[in-house]
């Protein structure tokens, strides 16, 4: 198991430039997030993570279900508003600037920081007015033409565009499964964020799309920090430069994700990998 | 034979009889159960089958055929007095005999139909004995009959089950049934009516008065007046009038309420205004009749006076709004049901863009939800066209063709109410025209009814 993960870490998409040192001056980090704890009602989900984002760099929060992952990745964009018992504590910021003061406007921060779902949820409307929606919402562009332009440039960064160039007026969710996930992506990517969020992205796909969605992401990273959640730790060694596990809402472990999957400090890390928790 | 022994036999023979069978299934397999084909309960059910079905058929015959086999007894015991008389005339005495025998004649009879009213008493208890003694023969013998069936082999689960496949077909055929009778008798009177008054007349005809009673016109179905008085335009304009009104009230204030319930009301107040929301469904519609006559028709009056018109005291307006509110419920509840049905991860994926909660709802969920919503005030259109108590209360019967919604006027529920309502002859014009227009009333109904079937079928997003 573990000789199969080293393996994988060694194809060139995994192979981060941050790995070596001094080939790249050290950025600030995008995202930072201090002392967060996460609550439902009473119940405490998430308990005083630390952790950076850095910029063009796919950081991967990994854990058995229930860790508390995917509650911290929606605190980034603050997603965790929409659920009435949820209670954030602790300083989120992005560039430097608390995404939970009172003078942010969360519409502006959800413009910066996108967010693909597990499931695909295309919009029932079609391909182009999915790509369009966020644009047209945030007012991003001042003509049909540019708006046009926009949605075929996203559309061709989440590499979508050449299979659907033809039909851009066929329903969104016409398309299969992996396709409406790109579709997804692409929408979030036009509304031209920093930050692109993905909470298991893949976990509804079946293999082939998996594999095109994740040469994707490492695309993307050039332009985009990205924090993925998953459930598969073959993909977070595929995909990520940085990994953090999670374990009963606790960060147990982070750091570059080769060290952590083949010499992991904590031996919970070490039985998750490995396949004996989780 | 008084009330009490008859409950008391419709209850004992089928619990006897179904012990009976159960006891005799277990006896034959001499305490061994498990060596029946079928568990002892079927062996009971099998019997209680065997042994009521032939009584029931008799019972059913008799509801059918008992009346018939009466008269043609009494008629003919009633001689040559009777049967010199023309059709017309015998039934008259038949029927008049029968009233007086059950105390509800009028008047002094005749000795004829004191004679027949005597011949009925004993041929009611000559036909009733003999089916009462033709049931119970049938029952005797299918219940021995089943008895001797029983057996360890017998099959008795395959048998029970089938006759309850049965049971269940004939109880969904009352409906299908009924709603066929209905259909056919409504399409049978409108041809007899459409005999005296042409179809092009009636639906295009702007004038419409069958109550012209003192012309005479109407009376007779065959009066040549008639082609003048059944012009429906102006009963189907106020119909259209006021159904517009109440889905002008309805659909805005439904929805609205819909959207608050669905996406904006905290959990408390959605357990708690849903079902109060519902229960205005729930308010008999008289209660509405009230309101709309007293209250808000003498409102809408008055202020209509301050602004210097003159609004009838039983306006379109004023049964139209009423007949919305009555609506919202269905409005409000049905497209709950759809908005609430789009699925949570488009609003998320819809969010997750920067939209705001309203811009949500407009450009994801309610594009999302729109057939069902379109079915929903399709739905309660057919509702409002229907609905007779408040604008038989609050509209009036003047039969004005006009679009002005302070003015009275009349809906197709309010004719067939005043048209079949008070004594008339069953086959005048007038009564026949209120077949005409419930035949009308009921394709329209079940046309908006099929199309919002239909465009919910066809837009409907599949979401898994």
């Amino acid at each position: 198991m573990l000789d199969q993960i080293k393996l994988e870490t060694t194809n060139p998409g995994a192979t981060s430039t941050a790995l070596l040192p001094g080939t790249m001056t050290p950025a600030n980090p995008k995202i930072t997030a201090r002392n967060v704890s996460v609550f439902y009602e009473q119940k405490q989900a998430l308990f005083d993570v630390d952790l950076d984002v850095m910029p063009n760099e796919v950081l991967s929060l990994i854990g058995p279900s229930g860790c508390g992952k995917s509650s911290l990745l929606r605190c980034f964009n603050r997603m965790n508003d929409t659920i009435d018992v949820c209670r954030v504590t602790g300083n989120i910021t992005l560039d430097g600037q608390d995404i939970y003061d009172r003078s942010i406007d969360v519409v502006e921060l959800r413009a910066r920081v996108g967010m693909v779902f597990q499931k695909p949820n295309p919009f029932p409307k079609s391909i182009f007015e999915n790509v369009a929606y966020g644009p047209r919402i945030h007012g991003m562009t001042k003509d049909r033409d540019e708006l046009e332009e926009l949605v075929v440039s996203s559309l061709k960064r989440a590499g979508l565009f050449d299979e659907v160039a033809d039909r851009l007026q066929d329903s969104g969710t016409s398309l299969s499964g992996g396709q409406q996930q790109r579709l997804c992506i692409a929408r979030a990517i036009a509304t031209r964020p920093e930050i692109l969020l993905m909470d298991e992205p893949a976990s509804a796909l079946d293999p082939i799309a998996t594999s095109i969605i994740e040469e994707l992401i490492d695309e993307l990273r050039q332009n985009y920090a990205i924090v993925i959640v998953t459930h598969s730790m073959q993909q977070a060694a595929r995909v990520s430069q940085k990994t953090a596990f999670f374990h009963m809402g606790k960060l147990i472990e982070k750091g570059e994700t080769e060290q952590i999957f083949t010499n992991p400090v904590d031996a919970k890390t070490q039985d998750y990998i490995t396949g004996r928790i989780g | 034979m008084s009330i009490w022994f008859v409950f008391t036999a419709l209850l004992l023979v089928p619990g006897g009889l179904y012990f009976a069978g159960r006891g005799r299934a277990v006896a034959l397999a001499q305490g061994e159960v498990a060596s029946l084909h079928s568990k002892q309960e079927y062996h009971g059910a099998y019997l209680l089958i065997w042994g009521s079905a032939p009584a029931l058929g008799v019972a059913i015959l008799w509801l059918l055929f008992a009346g018939i086999f009466t008269d043609y007894l009494v008629a003919g015991q009633l001689g040559s007095e009777f049967s010199t008389l023309n059709a017309e005339q015998r039934a008259t005495v038949l029927q008049t005999a029968q009233a007086l025998l059950y105390g509800s004649a009028f008047g002094e009879a005749t000795p004829l139909v004191q004679t027949a009213s005597e011949r009925y008493r004993d041929s009611y208890s000559l036909v009733n004995s003999a089916f009462a003694g033709l049931g119970t023969v049938a029952l005797v013998l299918g219940a021995l009959s089943g008895w001797r069936q029983i057996s360890p082999r017998l099959r008795a689960r395959q048998f029970v089950e089938t006759a309850a496949l049965w049971l269940l077909m004939a109880a969904s055929g009352v409906a299908i049934l009924t709603t066929f009778g209905i259909v056919f008798s409504l399409v049978f009177e409108t041809w007899q009516f459409f005999k005296f008054v042409s179809l092009s007349d009636f639906l295009f005809g702007t004038q419409w008065s069958p109550q012209s009673a003192f012309e005479g016109a109407g009376a007779a179905a065959t009066d040549a007046r008639n082609a003048q008085i059944f012009g429906a335009v102006p009963v189907f304009a106020g119909t259209l009038l006021i159904s517009a009104i109440a889905i002008l009230v309805a659909a805005p204030v439904g929805l609205m309420a819909a959207i608050y319930l669905s996406d904006y009301a905290p959990k408390k107040a959605r357990v708690v205004a849903k079902p109060v929301m519902e229960l205005l469904a729930g308010i008999p519609t008289v209660v509405y009749g009230f309101f709309a006559a007293l209250t808000v028709a003498p409102f809408f009056r008055r202020s209509g006076e301050a602004f210097g018109l003159t609004v009838s005291s039983e306006s379109a307006l004023a049964a139209g709004i009423i007949l919305g509110v009555m609506i919202i419920p269905f409005v409000s509840s049905l497209s709950d049901d759809v908005i609430s049905a789009v699925p949570e991860s488009l609003r998320d994926g819809s969010a997750a863009l920067g939209a705001t909660r309203s811009e949500t709802i407009r450009k994801v969920v309610l594009p999302a939800a729109l057939p069902g919503i379109v079915s929903a005030l399709m739905l309660a259109i057919s509702r409002a066209i229907g609905e007779t108590m408040i604008v038989v209360m609050a509209a009036g019967l003047a039969a004005n063709l006009t679009i002005n919604p302070l003015e009275a006027v009349t809906t197709v529920t309010v004719q067939i109410v005043t048209l079949l309502t008070g004594d008339s002859a069953f086959d005048s014009a007038k009564t026949l025209s209120a077949f005409a227009l419930a035949l009308v009333l009921f394709l329209v109904t079940l046309s908006l009814n099929i199309i919002a079937l239909r465009v919910v079928k066809k837009y409907q997003e599949q979401y898994d």
